[in-house]
């Protein structure tokens, strides 16, 4: 084996905050500090900054500045979007019924769980593919003359299988549904064309895209009714009540323009890298499978099934190694439960335990690639050899 | 690491002594909580243990990892618990723990990431002489725990290390305090750690009803005085809730889960001068000699160590004889041998044979 080396390939779950977009933050720190609601020069200042970081955020995403809602973060957007408009729909007297896919994220699935036990909305869960795909007919059939709101992620955090979006939005706009569609982990390498998609509303989080955490954007097509979840002062034209964040805005709004200025070098790195990994991992750890899908997936993320294997433990080998890398179900408890993705995918429980996603990023490098591999194929045997140990000894 | 003291300073010793130290922490199985307020937490990996040893973990500057063993842990430890229970047998959970989890399970999972040794936190202390290794009570006699190690083998010894074995629980409360750890004392590492509320007997009630089902209080000979409620309300040595008058007082001598009946007798039944112990452990590899030997056997990890003649049977099973009789001699729990301080083996004393029946 080489020599040890420090590999990151959990991009994502996060990324670094890019120099450039830091650059960018800091003057919002301590010399433009007013608070973007004041009438002064210092609130003037950062109110405006404010409001070019939603002209660049809305250029890249097609539509007007007055669509686009800062929000905290990704989990915050989808929470806003799911049940804002399904609020607003209900009071409307539009019905109660909601859409979604067993394959979200928990921000959405959540969400919209409460929003079933708690406040006596109706959901239908459409069935997705062995690979996590969704079905543009098994949608439609979902759809019915009480359905107010769908939710469908854009790139799947755990499997990084894409939905037709676009189908999928066209679809439900011609039936009067609002769809929304969590792009947190599209945003930086795929199209956020909210024409092109055709989507009523569109999460986003900046530290996805090498912006900082805690900051995040909501695209809302002008007519869409939202209840604001978060009630208070008016900003955000009512939806979203606190204080504008400056600097963190203006970050995700430089790391969003740089994303897309390099989309094209960017997406053909990541693209690459993550071939490597997946060409690596198929080939040197025995049974191990890919999964979601081969093609139509996410250009930066890689993800598997080891049978046989604790996916927290290869996780505890890798660190040891210096590889950054996560489970199915980030789970720091050791209680590592079977993710309910995989399952509604079809995969066993027992194959579900042995899940491991590798995610690559601007920096890595195919050396990194090839590092991380041989580290999983040795982790991958050693566990495999222990269990089988253990398992050998308890049945002699 | 538990996120206690002991374990707490064991890291910190190291890490001082220039180890490269990786913290880990077993996820148990845990019951699902009583009354179902703050969901499947045993006593002793709570949330807040986790995030107490994460912490302390970070302040050492090391890696810290949980390990899922609740599926292994159930199998060996929980069912165990249960179907020994239903054979009138009462088992150490932690010396059961200690065979098939910490040092098997736990210790094969540390060996496979490289590691040199597995230590913890326990009061006991490992000397080598020769090519030989020696499990040794700790200097702190009332701390001591070398009786649930007893079940480690050479191999195991060779790459064990309990850094608080050398010293007195009050001298590492003040190590605890100079490396500026939290010295609170915890609970003690609890005997039953995976039952909710640590009450066995509604454990028992839910898991094995059976064992409460009514059934004779008998004398020895046979005789039915009373009635009891269900087996696994008593323990042997126990004289209140029996409810049998007599001249003097009465005491549970035995279970006899075949006839599901509690027996009874006056005190001098209950001290026995024998024992025989089965799936026995030589921490040499062998006993000490084939031949009947003098030693000294505890027969609970509170008792005292009473001196005795041991009788190596074959390969995993000896016969002890008390100089003088010994109370309470419970089925289940460990016969562990000392010659002095030092551990020569142990075994889990096994039913009395008049009662096979």
């Amino acid at each position: 084996m080489t020599a040890r080396r420090d590999v990151y390939l959990d991009h994502s779950a996060s990324t670094p905050v890019d120099p450039r977009v830091l650059e960018a933050m800091a003057p919002y720190f301590t010399e433009v500090y007013g608070n973007s609601s004041s009438l002064h020069s210092y609130g003037r200042r950062a109110e405006a900054a404010v409001e070019r970081a939603r002209e660049t955020v809305s250029s890249i995403l097609r539509c007007k500045p007055s669509e686009i809602v800062f929000t905290s973060g990704g989990s915050e957007s989808d929470n806003l979007a799911v049940r804002g408009a399904a609020w607003a729909a209900r009071a409307q007297g539009k019905g109660a019924h909601l859409v979604t896919t067993p394959v979200e994220h928990s921000a959405v699935t959540a969400t919209v769980k409460q929003l079933v036990t708690v406040q006596g909305f109706s959901m239908t869960l459409i069935p997705v593919s062995r690979t996590g795909q969704i079905d543009v007919e098994d949608f439609v059939s979902a759809l019915s003359a009480e359905t107010t709101v769908a939710s469908v992620i854009y790139a799947n955090n755990e499997v990084g299988t894409l939905a037709p979006i676009p189908q999928l939005a066209t679809a439900a706009r011609e039936r009067g549904v609002i769809f929304h569609s969590d792009a947190v982990q599209a945003a930086g390498q795929l199209s956020l064309d909210v024409n092109e998609l055709g989507v009523d509303m569109l999460s986003l989080s900046a530290h996805k895209f090498y912006g900082p955490k805690g900051v995040g954007a909501l695209y809302v097509r002008e007519g869409t009714a939202i209840s604001p979840t978060q009630s208070g002062g008016s900003h955000e034209r009512g939806m979203r009540a606190g204080t504008h964040n400056t600097p963190f805005i203006v970050g995700m709004a430089e790391a969003l323009r740089i994303a897309y200025e390099e989309q094209a070098e960017r997406v053909e790195h990541l693209r690459r890298r993550r071939n490597a990994i997946i060409d690596g991992i198929l080939t040197h750890v025995p049974d191990a499978f890919l999964t979601g899908e081969r093609e139509l997936r996410l250009p930066s993320h890689a993800s598997f099934i080891f049978p046989g294997v604790d996916s927290s433990q290869l996780l505890m080998h890798l660190d040891m190694r210096g590889v950054a890398a996560s489970g199915g179900s980030a789970c720091k408890t050791g209680s590592p439960e079977p993710s309910s993705v995989l399952l509604a995918m079809g995969i066993s429980e027992a194959d579900a335990i042995g899940s491991l996603r590798l995610s690559v990023g601007v920096h890595t490098t195919l050396e990194d690639v090839e590092y991380a591999v041989s580290a999983v194929k040795e982790s991958v045997s050693r566990l495999r050899s222990v269990s089988s140990k253990l398992r050998s000894a308890r049945l002699s | 690491m538990s996120g206690g003291v002991d374990s707490s300073v064991a890291a910190a010793l190291l890490v001082e002594q220039g180890y490269d130290v990786i913290g880990m922490m077993m996820r148990l199985w845990a019951e699902p909580s009583v009354d179902d307020s703050c969901s499947t937490h045993n006593r002793c990996c709570t949330p807040g243990q986790m995030d107490d040893a994460r912490r302390i973990a970070d302040q050492l500057g090391i890696p810290f990892y949980v390990l899922d063993t609740r599926d292994v842990f159930k199998a060996s430890i929980v069912d165990f618990f249960v179907e020994q229970h239903r054979a009138g047998v009462t088992p150490n959970p932690c010396i059961e723990c200690n065979r098939s989890i910490r040092f098997d399970w736990l210790y094969s999972h540390a060996m496979a990431l490289d590691a040199d040794f597995l230590a913890t936190g326990h009061y006991a202390r490992v000397v080598k002489q020769g090519d030989v290794y020696t499990l040794e009570q700790s200097v702190d006699e009332a701390k001591d725990q070398s009786y649930v190690l007893s079940v480690l083998s050479q191999e195991q010894l060779a790459h064990v290390l309990f850094p608080c074995g050398d010293y007195t629980k009050p001298q590492i409360r003040e190590l605890a305090a100079r490396f500026g750890l939290p010295t609170a004392s915890k609970h003690d590492s609890q005997d039953l750690c995976f039952l909710g509320d640590g009450d066995y007997r509604r454990f028992l009630k839910e898991n094995a009803p059976e064992l409460m089902q009514p059934g004779p209080i008998v004398l020895r000979d046979g005789t039915v005085v009373g009635e009891h409620s269900g087996v696994a309300n008593y323990t042997i040595g126990q004289r209140k809730g029996l409810h049998v008058y007599a001249a003097e007082p009465l005491y549970v001598i035995a279970i006899n889960p075949y006839r599901n009946a509690v027996v009874i007798g006056p005190r001098e039944q209950l001290g026995h001068d024998t024992l025989t112990a089965g799936r026995a452990n030589w921490v040499a590899g062998n006993p000490p000699s084939n031949e009947p030997f003098r030693a000294q056997v505890k027969i609970r990890y509170k008792a005292r160590p009473a001196p005795a003649l041991v009788t190596p049977l074959d390969a995993d099973r000896f016969s002890v004889v008390f100089d003088a009789p010994v109370r309470d001699i419970t089925p289940g729990q460990g016969a562990v041998i000392y010659d002095g301080a030092r551990v020569l083996g142990v075994g889990i004393i096994e039913r009395r044979p008049e009662l096979s029946q």
